[in-house]
């Protein structure tokens, strides 16, 4: 279980810092309530950017991405509006971010970033 | 990334469309949607395109793909869509160089084979109508639509190669091909086994030479006689007699049966009539056509410039045997489903066969015969008189007498009998060059009694017959196709009070009984 955490966090790391290039400003990683966990949360301009990271060592079982699934996605909407709450902001425009990332530890690590998936 | 264009055509019935596969992949979650009326063969193909693409090293792409099937009211069925659908989506990811107008016909297998698909000649034929002569298939399926003039066909057997040939990066693709099961079957000759020979039949003067008649000017019959007496044998001797199919024919029959074929491709043109022997527990939906959605080609179709023939007629459901009416008049039938209307050719020759009577002893004195008149009735009753007022040649067949039995060797051969009935086709040929027909018995009484009127005195038997109200006036005009055949058989120009006489004894024999 150790490897897939570290994986998953080394991941989320690296996802943080390519968001932070594309200009986005992280200001919440990781948060965690009783419905789930945000990996990234990140305001670009006005936009609050809820960030889900998805890393693979290789595409073997299928390329990140296919593992957001529909049910995924509805919960990462949940989880927003969770965040706003306990942070008692609103009225900010919300958007759901998905980054990819593929690193067999060798090469150079593969980011794939898609805005607002829906 | 973007758009990415190519080429198919849905059938429906034996008419193609070109339908424009456009594909998108757009920048979010990874899905695969095809729209434009699919039916549920055509949905599945979103897996094995997937499949079939990641296994010839061209995975396609981690995105939202949208396939757009134009035009999109068109109901589109079947596997052969996977083709198409792959290619606009390898060029929207920019895998393979842009399309044009090529058309591409094929199933995928999950290994990136490409399977051959029903109706590629009737397709082929549309997508070259349209203007689409570039045509990829998969290589089982080449030589079929070769066959149509005018088309540019490329087979393939792996997506691979194709992908190669578009111009896909070499070093990923999955080039090396292991052959198949089905690949190694023999391709074997379409003709199938050799038609059986008119010489098998003994005795039976009068019934080979109404098989004659029927054969020269393309009459519908009815025979009627016990069980043995060789209804059955006879009526498949007719499409031996029959001439090869000429271009624009064979191209028809070609085309309804690579569409009602399950499996097999044609490989040449199909020139012998076809030869359709339904059994007598057949739907309406068999013999006409149909099924569920989109309608398949029935019994009549696929008898199409050929030989129907239906045993123990008066055995089919009546509604069947109604059925075959419109048919009989137009040549063509036309058929509504849920998914859409489909015209099928079907301007076929019908053979009935019928026992004279349920226990099929009513003939000679008919002292062993069980059936009450009732029976008797009932049974013929059967077959209506509408349908059988179509039917030019009534002929009754009598059990072979010894004599005949034992003599079989001298008896005149296919062959030669064909030789006669191609004579006499081609003096039809000729003679209704100017109206548009082919044979005596298409010929309309409009024209019977105009252009080919013949003189009073040799069709005075009719006329008496007529005023007495022996001969009706459908039968009438009957009777004079029959007389112009056996004219044309005799290489007279025509018809003398002979002819006559004997055409009303081909029309006349059964009703004796």
């Amino acid at each position: 279980m150790r490897a897939k955490d570290l994986l998953g966090q080394h991941g989320e790391a690296l996802a943080a810092e390519f968001l932070e290039t594309q200009g986005m400003r992280i200001i919440d990683r990781n948060w965690r309530c009783t419905d789930g966990e945000i990996d990234i949360v990140a305001l670009e301009g006005d936009i609050l950017v809820v960030a889900e990271v998805k890393t693979r060592r290789s595409l073997d079982y299928g390329h990140p991405f296919e593992a957001v699934g529909p049910a995924k996605l509805a919960r990462l909407h949940r989880l927003a509006s969770s965040w706003c709450r306990a942070h008692e902001v609103r009225a900010l425009r919300r958007r759901v971010d998905v980054v990819g990332v593929v690193d067999d530890g060798i090469g150079q690590p593969l980011l794939e970033h898609l805005r607002g998936v829906g | 990334m973007g758009v990415g264009r190519s080429y198919c055509v849905a059938l429906v019935g034996l008419n193609g469309y070109i339908v424009e596969v456009e594909a998108d992949i757009g920048q979010t979650l990874p899905s695969f949607v095809i729209l434009g009326l699919p039916d549920a063969a055509l949905n599945e193909a979103k897996e094995r395109i997937r499949s079939a693409a990641q296994n010839s090293g061209i995975p396609l792409s981690r995105r939202k793909i949208t396939a757009n099937l134009i035009p999109a009211s068109l109901p589109k069925r079947g596997s052969g869509f996977d083709l198409a659908i792959t290619m606009a989506v390898l060029c929207a990811a920019n895998d393979v160089r842009s399309i044009g107008r090529t058309v591409f016909m094929a199933e995928l297998g999950l290994d990136g084979r490409l399977r051959p698909v029903r109706g590629i000649l009737p397709a082929v034929m549309a997508a070259v109508q349209a203007g689409f002569p570039d045509i990829v298939v998969a290589e089982a399926n080449a030589a079929e639509a070769s066959l149509v003039p005018g088309a540019k066909v490329h087979g393939y057997k792996t997506l691979a190669r194709l992908a190669y040939d578009f111009g896909a990066d070499p070093k990923d693709l999955v080039l090396d091909y292991e052959p198949s099961e089905t690949d190694t079957a023999e391709d074997d000759d379409t003709t199938g086994f050799p038609e059986p020979d008119l010489c098998d039949v003994s005795g039976q003067g009068e019934a080979r030479r109404a098989l004659e008649v029927a054969a020269a000017g393309g009459h519908h019959m009815l025979l009627t006689g016990p069980p043995g007496a060789g209804k059955t044998m006879l009526a498949e001797r007719l499409p031996g007699l029959l001439p090869d199919l000429a271009d624009t024919a064979a191209m028809e029959v070609t085309a309804i049966h690579s569409l009602a074929a399950i499996q097999s491709s044609a490989a040449r043109l199909i020139r012998r009539p076809p030869f359709e022997n339904p059994h007598h527990s057949a739907t309406a939906a068999a013999i006409i056509g149909g099924g569920s959605g989109l309608p398949r080609p029935g019994a009549a179709s696929r008898a199409h410039r050929g030989v129907l023939f239906l045993d123990e007629a008066p055995e089919y459901e009546r509604r069947v045997l109604d059925a075959l009416r419109q048919p009989l008049e137009s040549g063509e039938l036309v058929i509504h489903r849920s998914a859409g209307t489909a015209a099928y050719p079907a301007r076929f020759q019908l053979v009935l066969a019928a026992n004279p009577c349920p226990c099929g002893k009513a003939t000679g004195k008919g002292t062993d015969c069980t059936c009450t008149a009732m029976m008797r009735r009932r049974y013929f009753g059967r077959i209506s008189g509408p349908l059988l007022d179509r039917v030019d040649i009534q002929l009754q067949v009598e059990r072979v007498s010894l004599a005949d039995f034992g003599s079989a060797s001298q008896e005149e051969d296919t062959a030669t009998v064909a030789d006669r009935v191609l004579a006499a086709r081609s003096r039809q040929l000729e003679r209704f060059a100017p109206f548009g027909l082919e044979a005596n018995s298409q010929v309309p009484g409009r024209v019977l009694r105009g252009e080919l009127k013949l003189p009073p005195g040799t069709t005075r038997v009719l006329d008496i017959a007529l005023e007495r109200g022996a001969l009706t006036a459908r039968g009438y005009d009957r009777v004079l196709r029959l007389a112009w055949t056996l004219a044309d058989l005799d290489q007279t120009d025509r018809p003398d009070i002979n002819h006559i006489g004997q055409g009303l004894g081909l029309r006349q024999a059964a009703s004796a009984a």
